[in-house]
C-alpha cells in the first residue's frame, strides 16, 4: 500500500515543473520572497494556537472509539458547526491570500474569480448534499458504489480522492512553507515539517472530530480577522465605498481601469470551462464531500451548505474590500515596497514578498505588529486545518475504500480498518513533508487548478451518474470516470501553461489552460454510452437495484440504520 | 432494513409527489443560478464595456453591485432551498415514514 501509494505520488511530481498557470488558479499561488526577520508576537499567536488545537485533539482522541467517530465524528456534528467547518475548509490561505492580492493587482478581476468559487455551493445544495446523507457513511465511494460494483467503483473513487488530494496537498504544502519562511521567519524546511507533523496528529489522533473543530476554530478567526480589517479600511473613508473606490482609482496605476473586468477572461471558451471546473469540482473535492457525513440527517446536511455559502460569500466580499484597502492605504507608502536606489517602485509588482502579501501587509497598516502577528497566526492555522482535512478525506479513502472493500473484501474488523487509516495519515503526511520539500522552488499555481479539474471530470461526474441515472452500470462509471480522469490530467499536461510555459515547446497541442469542458462532456457521455451498451447481467441487476437505492436516496429511510450498525 | 421492505414506496403516491415536487424545485433553483453565473460571465467576456458604466458622476461602476448580485443570489437561493424544504418537503417524508411504521 505504502509503495502504491508513494509511486502515485512520485507520478503525480512529473509535473511539476516551473511555469505559470494562466487563469483564475494563479491567484491560489503563494510566491516566495525575502525572508522577514523572527516575527516574535505571530509565533506566540501561533503557539496558542496550536497548543488549544492539541488540547483539542486530546479531547478528540478520547471520544473517538468507533470507525463512525473516526470518519465522521459520529455524525454528531450539528448543521451550523458543519457549515463553518465546510467554510473552514474552503477557505485556504490561498484564497484569503490570493484574491485580495489579485484584487489589489487588478481591482474588479478579482470579484470574477471569487464569484466562481462561490457559485458551485447551492448547486450542491440542490443537487448532491442530501442525497449523499442519505445514502454514504464515511467516503463518497460509498454513494457511488451504493448499487454498483465494490471493487471496480471503489478503485475508482478512491484513484479519483487521492489524485485531488495529492495536486492539493502538494500545493498547500508548497505554499505553507513559503508563507512560513515569509511570515515566521523560519527556515522553508522547518515550515513543512512542522505543517506535516501537526496534520498527522491531528488526524492520526484525533481524527474527524479533531479535524472538524480545528476548521471551526480556524473559520472563526479567519473570519473574525477579515472582518476587522475590512472594517478598519471602510471605517477610513467613513463607511463609503464611493470614496474607497475613489481614492483606489487616484492611487491605483490602472487607474479606472481596476472598477471594470479587465483582459483576465477573454476568450468564452477558456472563461466557461474555468466557471465549469470551478463550479462543479467544488462538488467533487472528497475532502468536502466527507463533511456531510458528518452530521445527523439529510437536514442538517442541507443547513450545513446554507450556512457555508453565507459564510464563504461573505468572507470573499471581505476579501474584496480588503484588497481596495490595500491599494489605498500601502500602494502610497515606501515602506511596504522595494524602492529602488532612485526611490522608484512598482506599486504593484514591488510590493515585498509579491501581491499575495497584500493583506498580510494590511493587516500592519490597519492594526500595528500586533495584529500583524494575528493575521500571520491565522494564515498559518488555516493552512494547517486545510491540510489536515486533506489527509483525512486521503486515508479514509485508503482505508474505507481500498482497504476494508477492495482488498478485504467488506470482511475487515472496525478496529483494524481504524487503525490502518491512521496508519494511511502518517504515510500521507510524510510524503506530502518530502514533496513540499521536494518541490520548494516549483511553481505549483496550477496544481489546485488540475485538482479542480479531475474532480469536476472523475468524482462529480461518477457520483452525479449513479445517483441520478438508473441506467447507469459499473462498467459505463468505471470506463467514464477513469477517461474523465486522464483527459483532464493529459489536456493540463498539454495546455499552453504546461507544455509551452513549463515544457518549453513551441505550440501547446491542447489550446486551453482549463480542460473541464471537454474532460467533463468525455466523462458524461462515455459513461453514458459505455452504460448504454452494457448488456451484462451484472448491469441488468444494477438498473433494478437502482430503485431501492432512489427511494432512500430521495427519504433517508434506511439510512439512519446504516450508521448505527 | 432490507430493499424489498422499501421497493414498495417507490409506488406510494406520496413519494412520488415528494420527488417530483422536490425534484422539479431543486433544478429550477440550478438553473437559475447557471443562468445568473453564466449570464455574468457571457457579459464578461463579449461585452465588458456594459459593466464598465460609471454609476451616476461616481467612480463606482455598474460591474460591482453587479459581482456582489451574484454572490448574494446564490446565498439568497440557498435560503430559499432549506425554506421551502423545511416547510413542505420534510413534512411529506414524514408522513411516507409514518404509513411505513
Amino acid at each position: 500500500m505504502m509503495r502504491a501509494l508513494n509511486s502515485l505520488f512520485a507520478g503525480f511530481g512529473l509535473l511539476l515543473f516551473t511555469g505559470g498557470f494562466r487563469d483564475a488558479f494563479a491567484a491560489g499561488a503563494v510566491e516566495g520572497g525575502d525572508r522577514q526577520g523572527l516575527n516574535v508576537s505571530a509565533i506566540i499567536m501561533f503557539f496558542i494556537f496550536v497548543a488549544a488545537t492539541l488540547g483539542i485533539t486530546k479531547w478528540a482522541a478520547s471520544r473517538t472509539r468507533s470507525a463512525a467517530d473516526f470518519y465522521a465524528a459520529g455524525g454528531g456534528i450539528t448543521g451550523f458547526q458543519n457549515g463553518l467547518a465546510i467554510a473552514g475548509d474552503y477557505m485556504s490561505a490561498a484564497s484569503f491570500l490570493g484574491i485580495s492580492g489579485l484584487v489589489f493587482a487588478t481591482g474588479f478581476d478579482g470579484l470574477i474569480y471569487s464569484v466562481g468559487w462561490l457559485v458551485g455551493w447551492p448547486i450542491i445544495l440542490f443537487l448532491v448534499a442530501e442525497r449523499l446523507r442519505n445514502l454514504g457513511k464515511y467516503t463518497f465511494a460509498d454513494v457511488a458504489a451504493f448499487r454498483l460494483e465494490q471493487t471496480p467503483i471503489r478503485t475508482l473513487a478512491a484513484t479519483g480522492t487521492l489524485t485531488v488530494v495529492a495536486f492539493y496537498l502538494i500545493a498547500q504544502m508548497v505554499g505553507a512553507g513559503k508563507l512560513i519562511e515569509l511570515l515566521f521567519g523560519l527556515p522553508y524546511l522547518y515550515a513543512v515539517v512542522l505543517v506535516g507533523a501537526l496534520m498527522i496528529v491531528y488526524v492520526a489522533f484525533g481524527g474527524m472530530v479533531a479535524t472538524t473543530w480545528v476548521q471551526i476554530i480556524k473559520a472563526g478567526l479567519l473570519l473574525g480577522g477579515a472582518t476587522f480589517m475590512a472594517f478598519m479600511v471602510l471605517a477610513t473613508f467613513g463607511f463609503s465605498t464611493e470614496a474607497m473606490f475613489r481614492a483606489a482609482v487616484d492611487i491605483h496605476p490602472k487607474h479606472a481601469a481596476i472598477m471594470a473586468p479587465g483582459g483576465l477572461v477573454s476568450d468564452p471558451i477558456s472563461a466557461i470551462s474555468l466557471g465549469l471546473a470551478l463550479m462543479f469540482g467544488t462538488a467533487g473535492l472528497p475532502h468536502i464531500l466527507m463533511r456531510f457525513f458528518t452530521v445527523a440527517d439529510a437536514k442538517a446536511a442541507r443547513k450545513s451548505v446554507f450556512y457555508a455559502t453565507g459564510f464563504i460569500g461573505y468572507f470573499y466580499i471581505l476579501t474584496f474590500i480588503i484588497g481596495f484597502g490595500a491599494i489605498t492605504l500601502l500602494m502610497n507608502d515606501p515602506a511596504y515596497f522595494k524602492v529602488a536606489a532612485n526611490g522608484t517602485y512598482n506599486k504593484i509588482t514591488d510590493i515585498l514578498g509579491g501581491t499575495n502579501m497584500a493583506a498580510i501587509h494590511l493587516a500592519n497598516a490597519v492594526g500595528g505588529s500586533l495584529f500583524l502577528g494575528f493575521i500571520s497566526a491565522v494564515a498559518f492555522a488555516t493552512i494547517l486545518a486545510v491540510v489536515a482535512g486533506l489527509t483525512l478525506a486521503g486515508a479514509s479513502a485508503v482505508s474505507h475504500d481500498l482497504y476494508a472493500s477492495v482488498i478485504a473484501k467488506g470482511k475487515v474488523a472496525e478496529d483494524k480498518e481504524v487503525r490502518l487509516s491512521k496508519l494511511a495519515a502518517i504515510v500521507i503526511g510524510i510524503v506530502a513533508i518530502m514533496l513540499g520539500y521536494i518541490f520548494e522552488n516549483q511553481n505549483v499555481a496550477f496544481m489546485v487548478g488540475l485538482a479542480f479539474a479531475v474532480a469536476a471530470s472523475c468524482n462529480f461526474p461518477v457520483l452525479l451518474m449513479s445517483v441520478f441515472w438508473k441506467g447507469t452500470s459499473s462498467r459505463g462509471a468505471l470506463i467514464g470516470g477513469f477517461l474523465g480522469l486522464i483527459s483532464a490530467v493529459a489536456m493540463v499536461v498539454l495546455s499552453p501553461a504546461v507544455w509551452v510555459k513549463t515544457f518549453g515547446f513551441k505550440a501547446a497541442l491542447f489550446p486551453y489552460d482549463n480542460p473541464a469542458l471537454f474532460s467533463m462532456a468525455i466523462a458524461f457521455g462515455s459513461i453514458w454510452l459505455f452504460s448504454k451498451v452494457d448488456a451484462s447481467a451484472r448491469a441488468r441487476a444494477e438498473r433494478e437495484a437502482f430503485e431501492a437505492q432512489y427511494v432512500r436516496s430521495e427519504t433517508g429511510i434506511g439510512a439512519a440504520e446504516a450508521l448505527a450498525h | 432494513m432490507a430493499a424489498n421492505d422499501t421497493l414498495h414506496i417507490r409506488h406510494e403516491p406520496l413519494f412520488q409527489e415528494l420527488v417530483r415536487k422536490r425534484t422539479r424545485f431543486a433544478w429550477i433553483l440550478s438553473a437559475t443560478m447557471l443562468v445568473i453565473y453564466f449570464g455574468f460571465i457571457a457579459i464578461i467576456a463579449f461585452a465588458p464595456k456594459l459593466l464598465a458604466q460609471p454609476i451616476g458622476n461616481g467612480v463606482t461602476t455598474v460591474g460591482i453591485p453587479i459581482g456582489l448580485f451574484v454572490i448574494v443570489s446564490a446565498f439568497v437561493l440557498t435560503g430559499i432551498y432549506v425554506r421551502r424544504a423545511n416547510a413542505k418537503f420534510d413534512p411529506i417524508t414524514r408522513q411516507i415514514m409514518e404509513k411505513m411504521k
